[in-house]
């Protein structure tokens, strides 16, 4: 029987399990979304920007490992979801993003909201291909899920001109793909893993570095078996969160510019650096030239190009990270049983990375009057009982927020790392909700960022789905502020957001409760009585805006020298009303 | 140091502008590039000419081997090969030129394509330097205008598989 490329589409995502669609119409797609409409196992979920869709489709794929759909129309639809496509591609999301063309005849005409969307998404994609022949289309999606999923995961766009949507042809959904020159290596060399399970046993100051891939390739069980079986202690990317507990002994919680003291200590006086999906990035190398100057490296990847880009690595693993760690442990198991053994060979290295965190745990100084942002996150810890998705939104709260949300699921840190999207957090939140309707998820975001992405409210309200916001408003961009502080002699170039506006009204009219907290003695209550509520819920937090986020790599600066605390001009500028009074100059920093 | 890589993909839209797009969006040289379909239709080769060291040179070959609709990628630096180039040279003729003109396309073993009242035009093959020469030599008369192919490559048969000097294809598996 012939179907029209709009009906092959809705039957080609129901092939590929496909339950969420995340997008919004326009002109070319309008035959698309007729048949959408009309098919009851398939849900659109329809955001009020098309940035939003892409993000929430991330979020979605973030939180269930699936690739996240989104559709949108020609022109203007295309070019909103580009933010969302690049930090896909950025962070190894899965997603297939269909996005409407205009008719074939039209192509290259300069036609009524036409873009080069291959073009454009070209550098932002792992994928992408325009559909020029309805035969083809089945064929094209099936391959765009395969590619988005599979190897090092990442953003497909497949481009439906509106003649090919309306067109008919046979439908037959394909059995398997035809790609010739992809073929992702999945199981890594042997001999590579057994030379790497050599340097494990051999090396007296080790250190597991996970990344993003470690997530992605559902790696949590093998890298806690990698871990206890050798006593290493692990340390992870802001990618990868989640992926060994944070609340576990062998934890250093994150590492890099803003990571714990001991845990780039460790990393500089490490001898062998076991890197897991990660890829080096320079957020957590600081100064390459002074980067782990000790250590041996092994680097398990799934992605040849992440090995030796920024980083040389003396054993080279190419392979899916689940799979090379679960012949690793065999290997490891096999070698040395003596789990006695290796704890006493392994203890002065623990003792050592102990008096490290002893000497500079992770602090900050309690105030009566105002709320520092790190209680805050302290308090929503304890009160989600570790269970919690948290999305976050870019900037200083994200960075308090891994620091001090300790997860401990894989999943369940939805965050915008290798492009650092402000405006992320919230739709993000609203894509695992929709995953998990049951689940609590909550978004970490700032008065900075949810602005970025606010009209997605709606979606919440309209679909009662229960994201708790928790708005940490400091009313500066506080990152940016920190950084002029630091560097810019305290000049607050376009960093005060004087005016704001009022969250808990502007909640309010979208229907969604909203909270407030400008004391630290409101903030338990706030969060306790926003997090139990059933629908989605605002809590607007006013915290304080001169708090800067330590410790701190400066950029460009090496591993271990970290600043740990505001240096004393800026402490001193701080108290002495200066600092202070151009921080309340912007009007409405903390409207109470 | 300069590299000859040949890259195998398939003949689809688009294609080009992802290999091309690949070399601008990580600050990559390409000093020439030439592409044209091979034996099997569905196919194509493209020949680049690039700058870098080696740490350049790996992440080129990897970053190449990653896009969906290459094939295959293959450094011919790293084995025995030969490379050609052709130039289309249009010379200014005066007459006290003309025979100057001849006579260096003959020691080039070039060939005289086309004529006019005012102009040789010079169809030149072979190794860079070759036609490099040849260039500099016609320069004096007067150059009108000049077209080249950019180089393509092939490796050697006989030496290749005698003593290759180290594995010459990254290949997909």
């Amino acid at each position: 029987m012939k179907l029209t490329g709009a009906e092959i589409f809705c039957e080609s995502l129901r092939r590929e399990g496909v339950k969420t669609i995340f997008g919004l119409p326009g002109g070319v797609v309008l035959k698309i979304f007729d048949v959408l409409c009309q098919q009851k196992d398939l849900d659109l979920v329809l955001t009020r920007h098309e940035q939003g869709a892409a993000h929430m489709a991330e979020g979605y794929a973030k939180a269930t490992g699936r690739a996240g759909v989104v559709l949108v129309t020609s022109g203007p639809g295309m070019t909103n979801i580009v933010t969302g496509l690049a930090d896909a591609y950025m962070d190894s999301v899965p997603l297939v993003a269909f996005t409407g063309q205009v008719s074939t005849d039209l192509i290259g005409n300069d036609a009524f909201q036409e873009a080069d969307n291959v073009g454009i998404s070209r550098p932002c994609t792992k994928h992408n291909v325009l559909v020029k022949d309805v035969n083809e289309l089945a064929q094209t999606i099936k391959e765009a899920f395969y590619i988005a999923t599979s190897g090092r995961p990442g953003p497909v766009l497949v481009d439906i001109p509106k003649d090919v949507s309306t067109s008919k042809a046979e439908f037959k959904y394909p059995e398997k793909v035809n790609l010739r020159g992809y073929n992702p290596t999945v199981g890594g060399n042997k001999n590579q893993i057994r030379q790497a399970a050599e340097e494990i046993l051999k090396a007296e100051k080790p250190i597991i570095y996970v990344g993003g891939g470690a997530v992605f390739s559902d790696a949590g069980q093998e890298i806690c078996e990698l871990a206890e079986i050798t006593q290493i202690p692990v340390t992870m990317t802001l990618m990868g969160l989640g992926s060994f507990p944070g609340n576990h002994p062998l934890s250093l919680g994150m590492l890099g510019m803003h990571g714990g003291y001991w845990t780039n200590m460790a990393m500089h006086h490490a001898d062998l650096l076991i890197a897991v999906g990660a890829r080096f990035d320079d957020r957590v190398t600081g100064k390459l030239s002074e980067f782990c100057p000790e250590a041996r490296v092994v680097h398990i990847d799934i992605d040849p190009t992440s090995i030796k880009k920024t980083f040389h690595a003396h054993i080279p693993i190419v392979g899916d990270v689940k799979a090379v760690l679960r012949q690793l442990n065999v290997i490891l198991r096999s070698l040395d049983g003596n789990s006695v053994q290796i704890a006493a060979q392994r203890k002065p290295w623990i003792q050592q990375i102990e008096e490290w965190k002893r000497a500079h745990p992770l602090a900050y100084k309690q105030d009566d009057k105002v709320i520092k942002p790190q209680f805050v996150i302290e308090k929503l810890y304890n009160l989600t009982k570790h269970e919690a998705i948290v999305a976050t939104d870019v900037g200083q709260h994200q960075m308090f927020a891994a620091q001090y949300f300790k997860g401990s699921r894989p999943r369940t840190w939805l965050t915008s790392g290798g492009l650092g999207t402000m405006g992320f957090g919230f739709p993000a939140a609203i894509g695992a909700q929709v995953a998990f309707p049951d689940r609590q998820v909550v978004c970490i975001t700032s008065e900075g960022s949810f602005q970025m992405n606010l009209q997605e409210l709606v979606v919440a309200a309209e679909r009662k789905l229960p994201v708790k916001i928790v708005l940490l408003n400091n009313g500066v961009h506080g990152m940016v502020r920190q950084w002029q502080d630091l560097f810019y002699e305290g000049r607050y170039s376009a960093s005060i957001l004087g005016t704001l506006p009022d969250f808990v009204k502007l909640a309010d009219a979208y229907g969604i409760p909203g909270l407030r907290a400008v004391r630290p003695a409101e903030v338990e209550s706030v969060l306790k009585d926003g997090l139990k509520q059933k629908g989605p819920v605002l809590m607007d937090i006013h915290t304080d805006p001169y708090e800067n986020c330590y410790p701190m790599i400066p950029a460009g600066g090496a591993q271990h020298e970290m600043m740990l605390e505001d240096p004393p001009e800026l402490k001193v500028a701080k108290k002495g009303g200066a600092h202070k009074r151009k921080v309340d100059e912007g009007e409405g920093v903390l409207p109470a | 140091m300069e590299h000859i890589i040949s890259v195998l993909v398939e003949n689809k839209f688009g294609v080009l502008a992802r290999v091309a797009g690949l070399f601008s969006a990580r600050g990559y040289n390409i000093e020439s590039l030439s592409v044209a379909p091979t034996l099997d239709p569905t196919t194509s080769m493209i020949t680049i000419v690039t700058v870098g060291d080696d740490r350049i040179i790996e992440q080129i070959m990897k970053q190449l081997n990653k896009v969906v609709e290459v094939l295959k990628v293959i450094d011919l630096t790293e084995t025995h090969y030969l490379d050609r180039e052709t130039a289309l040279i249009k010379v200014h003729t005066k007459p006290e030129h003309r025979d100057e003109a001849i006579r260096l396309a003959e020691i080039f073993r070039a060939k005289i394509v086309d004529s006019s009242a005012n102009t040789y035009t010079i169809e030149i093959t072979g190794d860079v330097d070759k036609v490099e020469a040849m260039i500099n030599m016609l320069k004096p008369l007067g150059i009108k205008d000049l077209v080249r192919t950019g180089r393509i490559a092939i490796s050697r048969e006989t030496t290749r598989t005698a003593s290759p000097r180290r594995e010459p294809a990254l290949l997909k598996t």
